[in-house]
């Protein structure tokens, strides 16, 4: 991979999506995934919709490599439902999306939105058969009189189609919104979380759960936190972490006991008394917990920070980056427009050395690890001529602006990356903004 | 008094958020309900301690505050703000309470708001003031500051909503 991240040359390379300013709800983008060889990149939307977008690999050796993204499947993963007990909508949009590593031809996902999982199978079809013996050519039988021949029917190409089908639906485990969904390295069973507990489920049986983590207070006015993010770890299939909206990490083992309750591990960082404010408790809640893909570190997302974690350091993160530490001063307008609420995901580069998150006006950061760098870029149309370098954004907290610097008063708050992803293997990103997918990738020198 | 009014606007603002949650689709949000209740118990007591120092008149003595409270119920209910879906402003704040325990019990309860708020007055109106009621699961500082809040600002209708509001987390 080229150099450190905030040395990176990040280009302009695709944006998928209607370029018209009036958003339609169906098509804000909400989760978004590569695959394990990022060959695939999936997005769910608002309107409960998977769209896949395969890497075109052509072109791989021109000095002017650009990787196209090409929509590859799109289908329609989950239809809103009543529950009718508790006269409650049950919301389409998809929370989550995971791919399962690859194990044949097909493709295989698991998207879930706030109550169903739902495993999908991706497989392609470039042949067809052709000269039956018993049936014409449009399907209908011929009279079995008028059959004098034998003839074995033959495979011909056709056109590519891609088929997503429903293999497995996964439904009534969980009382609470589901917020995380993991497939554990063992590749046989997955885990959901919802705020309250954590199922652990096999991908073959449909029927049953098992629950590994309940944090449900008998009496549910002594409710003082919730889980907001659960994730297995990458190579041990025992250990799974979740994130708590207090700000604490807990580390699973799920040899000890069945039902995982006491942690092995807690991971949590003193609070700063000088920090102390109204919003104190909202913005230390995780929206994010990651891996590193080597399975040594944990990277967790807060309103105003990601922290990395050492998995054999519990009592403080050994890296903290301020995303944006000037809207400390401005909680209280954040908590009037809800934007308090939001809740940003984070993700690693493929070898663990670079961190990116999302922030708002369209901005997103990286921070390089080994050498204390970051930067923030901006995904908008204006800077979408192909192959076009992304300028370096700054925002100016106070004082005097300097010129191409943005004040922080007019950064425009409705316009917010949530959801990003880092290819696994080269230096590609995708980074979504409200309804728009931006696909940008390093400039190779 | 800064921070008073600040702690008033921001109680003022959460309890709104409260309210507007509930007609959103998908139904209430447990961590979205939980952090809001969060916010106010912190702009509650900020409030509290701030009121505390500025109203000479604050220490009505202990035993006068259930009576106080309970009675604040009947008056409160008739002053609430018309909601769509739940008669009173009490079943109202007390939706996300009940919400939990909606799901406490899993799929086996099937509790309307109309319900709800039956429910709740029976519990208040049946227990006698002198005998700890659900209500009462306030800290004695608390009960204090209730009384003394509703006692401050009789007309308000965020403070008389503040009493249920606290009560209920």
């Amino acid at each position: 991979m080229a150099g450190p991240g905030a040395d990176m040359q990040w280009c302009f390379s695709q944006v998928k999506g209607a370029i018209d300013d009036d958003v339609a709800e169906a098509d804000i983008i909400s989760t978004v995934e590569f695959n394990h060889t990022g060959e695939l990149l999936a997005t769910g939307d608002k309107g409960g919709r998977v769209v896949i977008f395969q890497q075109e690999i052509e072109n791989k050796n021109l000095p002017q490599f650009r990787s196209e993204y090409n929509v590859y499947s799109t289908f329609q993963s989950h239809e809103p439902e009543f529950d009718y007990l508790k006269s409650l909508e049950i919301e389409e949009k998809i929370n989550k999306i995971r791919w399962l590593p690859q194990k044949n031809a097909a493709q295989f996902l698991l998207s879930t939105n706030d109550k169903t999982i739902k495993l999908w199978k991706i497989s392609e079809r470039d042949k067809r058969p052709e000269g039956y013996n018993l049936k014409e050519e449009d399907g209908r039988y011929k009279d079995p009189n008028s059959i004098t021949a034998l003839r074995v029917p033959v495979l011909i190409p056709m056109d590519l189609m891609v088929e997503a089908s429903p293999r497995r639906v996964f439904s009534n485990a969980h009382t609470y919104h589901i917020n995380s969904i993991s497939v554990n390295s063992d590749n046989e069973t997955y885990l959901s979380a919802d705020d309250l507990r954590i199922n652990l489920w096999n991908l073959e049986i449909t029927d049953r759960s098992f629950n590994i983590v309940d944090i449900k207070p008998t009496n549910m006015e002594e409710l003082t936190e919730v889980i907001t993010a659960a994730e297995f770890h990458p190579l041990h299939c025992n250990t799974l972490v979740y994130s708590s909206s207090k700000g604490t990490i807990r580390l699973c083992d799920m040899r000890e006991s069945a039902l995982c309750d006491k942690h092995s591990k807690l991971f949590e960082e003193p609070e700063d008394p000088s920090n102390r404010s109204f919003f104190s408790e909202i913005i230390s809640s995780i929206s994010d917990v990651k891996f590193s893909h080597n399975g040594r570190y944990m990277m967790t997302r807060d309103y105003l920070s990601v922290k990395v974690w050492d998995l054999n350091m519990e009592n403080r993160p050994v890296e903290t980056y301020q995303v944006h530490e000037y809207l400390r001063s401005k909680l209280c307008s954040l908590y009037e427009n809800d934007c308090i609420f939001d809740k940003f995901e984070c993700c690693w580069n493929g070898n663990d050395s670079v961190v990116m998150t999302g922030s708002y006006n369209n901005f997103f950061r990286m921070f390089e690890r080994s050498q204390r760098r970051d930067v923030t870029l901006e995904a908008s149309r204006e800077n979408s001529k192909p192959l076009q370098v992304l300028k370096p954004r700054k925002v100016c907290a106070g004082g005097k602006r300097k010129k191409d610097e943005i004040s922080v008063d007019s950064l425009d708050f409705n316009k917010k990356i949530l959801h990003t992803a880092w290819h696994p293997q080269e230096n590609i990103i995708a980074v979504a903004t409200t309804n728009n997918l931006y696909i940008f990738q390093d400039k190779v020198n | 008094m800064d921070v008073n009014m600040e702690a008033r606007r921001i109680l003022a603002v959460s309890i709104s958020k409260l309210y507007a949650s509930r007609a959103q689709r998908g139904g209430l949000r447990l961590h979205r309900s939980l952090l809001l209740s969060l916010v106010m118990r912190s702009a509650r007591d900020i409030y509290h301690s701030s009121s505390r120092d500025s109203e000479p008149h604050s220490g009505p003595s202990p035993p006068e505050e259930p009576m106080d409270t309970t009675s604040s119920v009947e008056p409160e209910r008739t002053v609430s703000e018309p909601q769509p879906t739940s008669p009173s402003a009490q079943a109202a704040t007390e939706e996300p309470e009940a919400e939990y325990e909606r799901g406490a019990s899993g799929d086996k309860e099937n509790l309307s708001p109309a319900k709800q708020s039956r429910k709740r007055r029976g519990k208040t109106s049946a227990a006698p003031d002198f005998l700890p009621s659900k209500r009462a699961r306030l800290e004695p500082g608390e009960e204090r500051y209730a009384a003394c809040c509703r006692s401050g600002h009789p007309e308000s209708l965020t403070s008389l909503s503040l009493n249920r509001v606290i009560s209920a987390f």
